[in-house]
């Protein structure tokens, strides 16, 4: 195999300033993000917030208007350095497309003679586990063994870095389990995993790091932990609400005053913030609540 | 009635719960750590590889690696190279010992009371969790803030 000469970083995507327009819509938007190789990392967003467009543009399959993506180190945009990118990368699609006219077993046949690290042993492990009908063609399968046998194809390949467009929609739980088992699986084989979601929980549940897009931008990209550990609601009743200036302080994303209860969101700092705040407030107490990550989402996809 | 049994450890895991606004990786390492405490777990056990003990729980390999490390460094675990993690025999977790088992009898009672008083005020169960959350939340970001200064 040819050498891959571009300096080694620690990212598995970078992008700066990454931007799609499709006439006046602004599909993506600036966005700049890092990936780090061997994450897990979780891509969420509404419909339509530019999720699936970002994922093509990495890929190669959409054009950018402007900015820079390195995949794996390779320029993404430059046709052949993706060309080499693709090669170690296993993308599973949105809409799970396969060779209709194929059956199980010849999709999995046919793929297989294109890879020389086919990982035997994870395809025979999917097929016991999603107890797959070899011989039914694929156009003729449910919504789920489609998704099941992209993902087996995807992981058997051995990549080293996976990305999958919400690889567990529509799935019943169990196999949603599973899918996230080996989504846990790969990375714990040295692999990069980057899926989009709609489930929070999922996200919550396996990823280093979650990444929310809205509108084409990036609203939220923060370590798993931070949440749980760093982010608080803060609130506090007044007689007299405080000057919103003294609420500018380190770590306040959000303040809402509602009537006579303000309260703050805070990425970090809660403790000085909660101090601040009890410096107004005559004989009420300050509250302080932890939040997951639906709760930081859901503010964060609040408009003003 | 079925019953299981095993000699396995993998067993005595428990998925952690995102939601609890506990970080995974703090639960998990209160999990090892009781273990170790009650006896479940003694000197020269084995724990789960970290790919087995990630996808049992489904959680990220990484957040075990992590747990694992910190654990060492506590002296509650010994990590051999390419073995894998041993209850460490020096350990620095000491079994509760009568007199421990004793106190968290105690600080239940502790706990019994003050949820029977709150009750006997007119607060329901929700407005206690909330509270007692409140206030745990706010002293883990004193003791974060204390760590980071």
């Amino acid at each position: 195999m040819r050498q891959h000469l571009a300096l080694q970083t620690a990212y598995a995507i970078e992008t700066d300033g990454l931007t799609k327009h499709y006439g006046s819509f602004e599909a993506v938007c600036d966005l700049t993000m890092r990936v780090a190789k061997g994450s897990i990392t979780g891509f969420l967003g509404q419909n339509g917030a530019g999720k699936s467009t970002t994922i093509k543009m990495l890929l190669g399959m959409i054009r950018p208007t402007r900015g820079q993506a390195r995949v794996l180190d390779f320029n993404a945009i430059n046709e052949k350095e993706s060309i080499e990118m693709r090669k170690r990368v296993a993308y599973v699609a949105e809409d799970k497309r396969l060779y209709d006219y194929m059956t199980v077993r010849q999709i999995i046949g046919f793929t297989k003679s294109f890879y020389p690290n086919w990982r035997t042993d994870i395809e025979k492990r999917l097929l016991d586990d999603f107890r797959l009908p070899l011989d039914r063609a694929t156009k003729k399968l449910s919504k789920g063994m489609r998704t099941q046998t992209a993902l087996l194809l995807a992981l058997a390949r051995g990549a080293e870095f996976l990305i999958l467009d919400e690889p567990t929609e529509g799935l019943d739980p169990v196999v949603t389990e599973k899918v996230l088992q080996l989504v846990v699986g790969a990375a714990a084989d040295g692999a990069t995993v980057f899926f989009s979601s709609h489930q929070i929980a999922e996200v919550e549940q396996v990823a280093d790091r979650v990444l929310l897009i809205d509108k084409g931008q990036l609203v939220l990209d923060s370590p798993i932990e931070a949440i749980s550990q760093d982010y608080r609601r803060i609130r506090c009743v007044y007689d007299e609400p405080p000057p919103l200036s003294a609420l500018k302080l380190d770590g306040v994303k959000r303040v809402a005053v509602e009537g006579r209860v303000v309260s703050v969101l805070a990425s970090h700092n809660a403790h000085e913030i909660a101090g601040q705040m009890g410096k107004f407030a005559y004989g009420h107490r300050v509250e302080t609540f932890p939040m997951t990550l639906k709760e930081v989402v859901l503010e964060s996809l609040k408009r003003d | 009635m079925l019953v299981y049994q095993t000699t396995s450890t993998v067993t005595l895991f428990l998925k952690p719960n995102p939601a609890l606004g506990v970080p995974i990786y703090l639960q998990l390492k209160e999990q090892i750590r009781h273990a170790c405490e009650t006896g479940a777990l003694r000197q020269g056990d084995s724990l789960p590889g970290i790919r087995n003990l990630a996808e049992l729980l489904v959680i990220n390999p990484n957040t075990v690696a992590r747990v694992y490390r910190e654990l060492e460094q506590e002296g509650v675990l010994d990590l051999r190279h390419g073995v894998g993690a041993f209850v460490a025999s020096s350990g620095t977790v000491t079994r509760w010992t009568a007199a421990k088992a004793g106190q968290m009898k105690a600080a239940q009672k502790t706990v019994s009371d003050l949820v029977a008083q709150l009750q006997e005020r007119g607060f329901d169960a929700d407005e206690i969790r909330r509270l007692v959350e409140a206030e745990l939340a706010s002293d883990t970001s004193r003791k974060s803030r204390r760590s980071s200064a």
